[in-house]
């Protein structure tokens, strides 16, 4: 199932329960999949055009007359182009918005470089009470999104928008606040976060049968980062990988570090080596930046070897 | 009330230079300049309860050109919001009145403002709030002439005439000046009053909007526009800085300037005197 039609699924449901719950957009709802609400839920669903800024602004207003807006667009437009807006009109003033970018990253695919955020994180991780999530499947979004909604505060939620095969079983249990330890190990820890998880998940089988026993987390909250299972982990394994469809700069890797700035233990990354994107299918965006099942074995190899 | 308009103005402007001469610098032009609308507003238009402040369906205000808040603070100590005596707290370490507007400090303040632009796109998802509540309340928000070279100015005026969000009653404090020279010379914004009647709103204009007469018949006209669909723009020809005449004389130069606890008191004892 596309996570844009798990994502709609769940906003309909919680848009049905509460008219205060309301959806803006910035022209892209047929990208994001939610569209098709805007018949059912024309008091709740509004298309502020090709106009970002006045969309987080209106939903901080929102906000302040007891709605429960969410605000989306593609990654790039919903982050870095806004981040005063959301900085001030909605994280100083303390207003409840739930901001959602698609296509993090390479997966903007054909949209190519102007439309890749490599740096969305970074840019929102420095605003002070922001908390930033990324699913890395289906079953992990359904069960995020009425704990987001339920969170009093600002959220921005990176969405890779296509079809993701499912990792979590049903009956998991999702916390905001609490990493996901999906394989336990001695060798490496192996952070990673959406759909790098299931990469980092081949690679540590790749990695076992050479004799490396991985960890593998999934750090669906950048922000705040659950330091304490970081922490544990990495004393645990005494070697980190981090993973992610984001620059090294700003994003998962610097998050992973500041919580093991204390700790003496050596860290590689597997991200996007501080470039710009550029246009071509996932397959190859991933050769080209270096987010592959290969380069993750071969960067956890390099991890444990400066142990 | 006990008092008229103008008496409430001069209150408002003295209790405003009262609070910026305490701490010797602030943005006196572009308080001065509001005055007028800021007793109209707080003392005749608006619905509003200073004991509930927080009162369901009250009007708000929503002070985009955020900077305007020593005199917005003015206004809501004159109306009984909190004490005068908290006026002297201005800008100082810990205080519950910042430079700009922060709906999470102010008792009486519905919106944290101070990146221009801004705010007026919050007023607007405010008025949306409302009208999705259908709790008749009216906003009113206030905007710069400066602040109108922000291009988001303009995507939130598109969006609430398309939304036809007539409970928007918006005004522009026109004094002609910003910081770096006069709104002419840096980026001419004119002609205003046709650019907001082509993105679709009624559009009412004030000879002198420092004429708390004129200012009244102006939000008593716009409040007609409530149920024709369209947002209103009133569009105040203001002085910067008015009320003083050395302040007014510094021209652009008023926008952010010092002045002493001493000069302070004489343009208020002044302005008492012409009472």
């Amino acid at each position: 199932m596309e996570m844009r039609a798990v994502y709609a699924q769940c906003l309909a449901e919680m848009m049905e329960k509460d008219r205060h719950v309301c959806v803006l957009d910035a022209d892209l709802a047929k990208a994001s999949g939610t569209r098709a609400l805007y018949e059912r839920f024309p008091r709740q669903m509004f298309d502020c055009g090709v106009a970002e800024a006045n969309m987080a602004s209106i939903a901080a207003g929102l906000s302040s007359y007891g709605f429960r807006p969410w605000i989306e667009s593609f990654t790039p437009f919903a982050t870095r182009r806004i981040c005063d807006q959301i900085a001030i009109s909605i994280c100083y003033a303390k207003r409840n918005v739930k901001i959602v970018g698609t296509d993090p990253g390479i997966a903007a695919e054909l949209n190519g470089g102007t439309h890749m955020s490599m740096e969305d994180i970074g840019v929102l991780r420095s605003v002070p009470g922001m908390v930033i999530f990324e699913p890395a499947d289906p079953v992990q979004l359904a069960k995020a999104m009425p704990v987001l909604d339920a969170y009093d505060g600002a959220v921005y939620m990176r969405l890779f928008r296509k079809e993701l095969p499912a990792i979590f079983p049903e009956d998991y249990q999702f916390d905001l606040f609490k990493a996901d330890v999906l394989k336990e190990g001695k060798d490496l820890s192996l952070f990673a976060t959406g759909f790098q998880l299931k990469d980092a998940l081949e690679a540590a089988e790749i990695l076992a049968k050479e004799g490396i026993d991985a960890e593998v987390i999934n750090v669906h909250t950048i922000k705040p980062i659950d330091k304490e299972t970081v922490i544990a982990s990495a004393r645990k394994t005494g070697a980190v990988l981090t993973v992610e469809n984001h620059n090294v700069i700003g994003g998962l890797h610097s998050a992973v570090l500041e919580a093991l700035a204390k700790e003496k233990i050596p860290a590689c990354a597997v991200g996007v080596q501080d470039r710009f994107g550029e246009v071509g299918k996932l397959p190859y965006l991933r050769e080209a930046i270096g987010l592959t099942v290969e380069n993750i074995v071969n960067t956890a190899k390099e991890a444990v070897s400066l142990k | 009330m006990d008092k008229n308009l103008k008496e409430i103005s001069r209150d408002i402007r003295c209790d405003t230079l009262k609070c910026i001469g305490h701490l010797g610098v602030g943005h006196i032009g572009g308080c001065l300049s509001v005055v007028e609308l800021l007793a109209v507003l707080y003392f005749e238009a608006m619905n509003i309860d200073p004991a509930d402040p927080k009162k369901p369906g009250r009007d708000r205000f929503i002070c985009s050109k955020g900077h305007a808040g020593p005199a917005v603070y003015a206004a809501l100590a004159n109306r009984g919001y909190f004490d005068k005596s908290e006026l002297l707290t201005l800008n100082q370490g810990g205080t519950n009145l910042p430079s700009h507007c922060d709906m999470n400090r102010t008792v009486g303040i519905d919106m944290t403002t101070g990146s221009l632009g801004q705010g007026f796109s919050c007023a607007v998802g405010v008025a949306l709030g409302s009208k999705l509540e259908e709790d008749g309340a009216t906003i009113f928000t206030l905007i710069g002439d400066g602040e109108s070279q922000e291009g988001q100015i303009w995507e939130a005026g598109m969006f609430a005439a398309a939304k036809g969000l007539d409970n928007l009653i918006a005004f522009t404090d026109y004094n002609k000046l910003q910081i770096d020279n006069t709104v002419e010379k840096v980026n001419n914004i004119a002609p205003l009053a046709e650019k907001w009647a082509a993105f679709g709103w009624n559009v009412i204009e004030v000879e002198d909007g420092n004429d708390v007469d004129q200012v009244s018949a102006a939000v008593e006209h716009a409040k007609l526009g409530i149920g024709s669909g369209k947002p209103t723009m009133v569009i105040l020809n203001t002085l910067k800085g008015c009320g003083v005449p050395w302040i007014v004389d510094l021209g652009p130069g008023n926008h952010n300037c010092n002045i002493s606890e001493e000069q302070a008191d004489a343009a208020i004892a002044e302005l008492r005197k012409e009472a």
